[in-house]
């Protein structure tokens, strides 16, 4: 969990509010995330929310876990997390293969586009690979105007087609982190 | 403790599921899915074959989805420690119809019976509690068994916590369905929800 900068309210992105839109028009109920700054808007719309659950974990993996029971139970979710956390991921998303239930994850990135911190960079590299090895389809969106449709299309090939997706929220979208003025 | 005292595990299983009615079962890899195959299969069963550390965070989903059925979680000491983080998620979420089980027999099992930490260590009780399930105890004794697989029914007191602890035994196999899909879809129709 790391702050970014805090933007000044009036600055504020619409996209996360148009994923939150999204989520709600596909009757999204359960939502796992490990916090991260570039969701933080979006993890506050789910938390009050009265049609959603937001569901800290302690681990990314566990979020994974969780969906699979809730589409065994009727209903769907989704998966926040940042791109560190993907590859906690690895052994669990066999399960997306195994019951090929509705799957979507929203990832933020970190350790490309101006990245600080070389400790992100490795991972960063390799999440859209990692993901691609275990058989999940990636999308990117990588400037505000374009984060609507492809959220819409991962949400709808996810829950329409039981198409595993992940869409990854580039760090050019949101910003990278600053540490230093 | 005494080790002659410890229970059989299918006994154990066979008992908490006896009177299950519609309550949704997910079994921890290894061992455990195959104590509740044993115990009768049954379309409300959830098997895991893989997913090591999953358990309970399925059963979290199931319970947070179904919130009027009891779900009860049965896994294995190996397995809760590998997922003993979800035992913090629970304890945040509190669904009052969840209920997890660990068989614990210190070891191993499935892997050439290698010490697990709770031989040595690891007390779960105290995980769980420390974790926000202030039901947490053990049980000991098949009455102490039977009494709280009448307890699982109720759905407005959980989350709750108990380890048992087993023999170390390795029992004959009794295989479940290993197909994933066939599990889901099976649970999902048994509670109303029709495939894609």
């Amino acid at each position: 969990m790391h702050a970014r900068t805090e933007a000044p309210a009036e600055t504020a992105p619409s996209w996360p509010e148009e994923i939150f839109g999204i989520l709600q028009r596909f009757d999204v109920r359960q939502v796992p995330y490990v916090p991260d700054a570039g969701h933080s808007q979006l993890i506050e719309r789910v938390l009050g929310a009265s049609s959603m659950r937001g569901i800290p974990l302690t681990t990314e993996e566990e979020g994974v876990a969780l969906l699979a029971g809730a589409w065994a139970g009727g209903q769907r979710g989704v998966l926040l997390m940042q791109s560190s956390g993907v590859g906690n991921c690895v052994n669990m998303l066999s399960l997306t293969q195994i019951f090929r239930f509705p799957f979507l994850t929203l990832v933020t990135m970190r350790g490309e586009w101006g990245e600080f911190n070389p400790w992100q960079v490795p991972m960063g590299s390799t999440t859209q690979g990692v993901f691609e090895l275990c058989g999940i389809k990636v999308l990117r969106a990588s400037h505000p105007d374009e984060v609507r449709e492809v959220v819409e299309a991962a949400a709808g090939q996810a829950y329409n087609a039981c198409t595993p997706t992940a869409v990854l929220l580039s760090q050019r979208l949101i910003g990278a982190k600053v540490f230093t003025k | 403790m005494s080790k002659a005292n410890l229970l059989e595990r299918r006994s154990v299983v066979s008992s908490l599921l006896a009177q299950r009615k519609d309550a949704v079962v997910v079994g921890g890899l290894g061992a455990s899915t195959y104590d509740i195959a044993a115990a009768g299969d049954h379309d409300r069963n959830f098997y895991l074959w893989g997913a090591m550390g999953g358990a309970v965070m399925i059963g979290l989903g199931i319970a947070l989805a179904q919130p009027d059925l009891p779900v009860v979680v049965i896994t294995g000491d190996g397995e809760m420690l590998m997922g003993i983080g979800s035992l913090a998620t629970v304890g945040l979420q509190k669904p009052e119809n969840l209920t997890i089980v660990v068989l614990d027999n210190e070891v191993y099992g499935e892997t050439g019976g290698q010490a697990s930490h709770t031989a040595a260590t690891v007390d779960l009780i105290g995980v769980a509690r420390s974790c926000g399930i202030p039901d947490a105890r053990a049980i000991a004794t098949m009455a102490e068994v039977e009494a709280f697989a009448g307890e699982v029914q109720d759905v407005s007191s959980g989350p709750r916590f108990a380890s048992i602890k087993i023999d170390s035994a390795n029992l004959e196999r009794v295989l479940s369905s290993r197909d994933g899909q066939f599990t889901v879809t099976r649970i999902r129709g048994a509670l109303g929800f029709h495939p894609i």
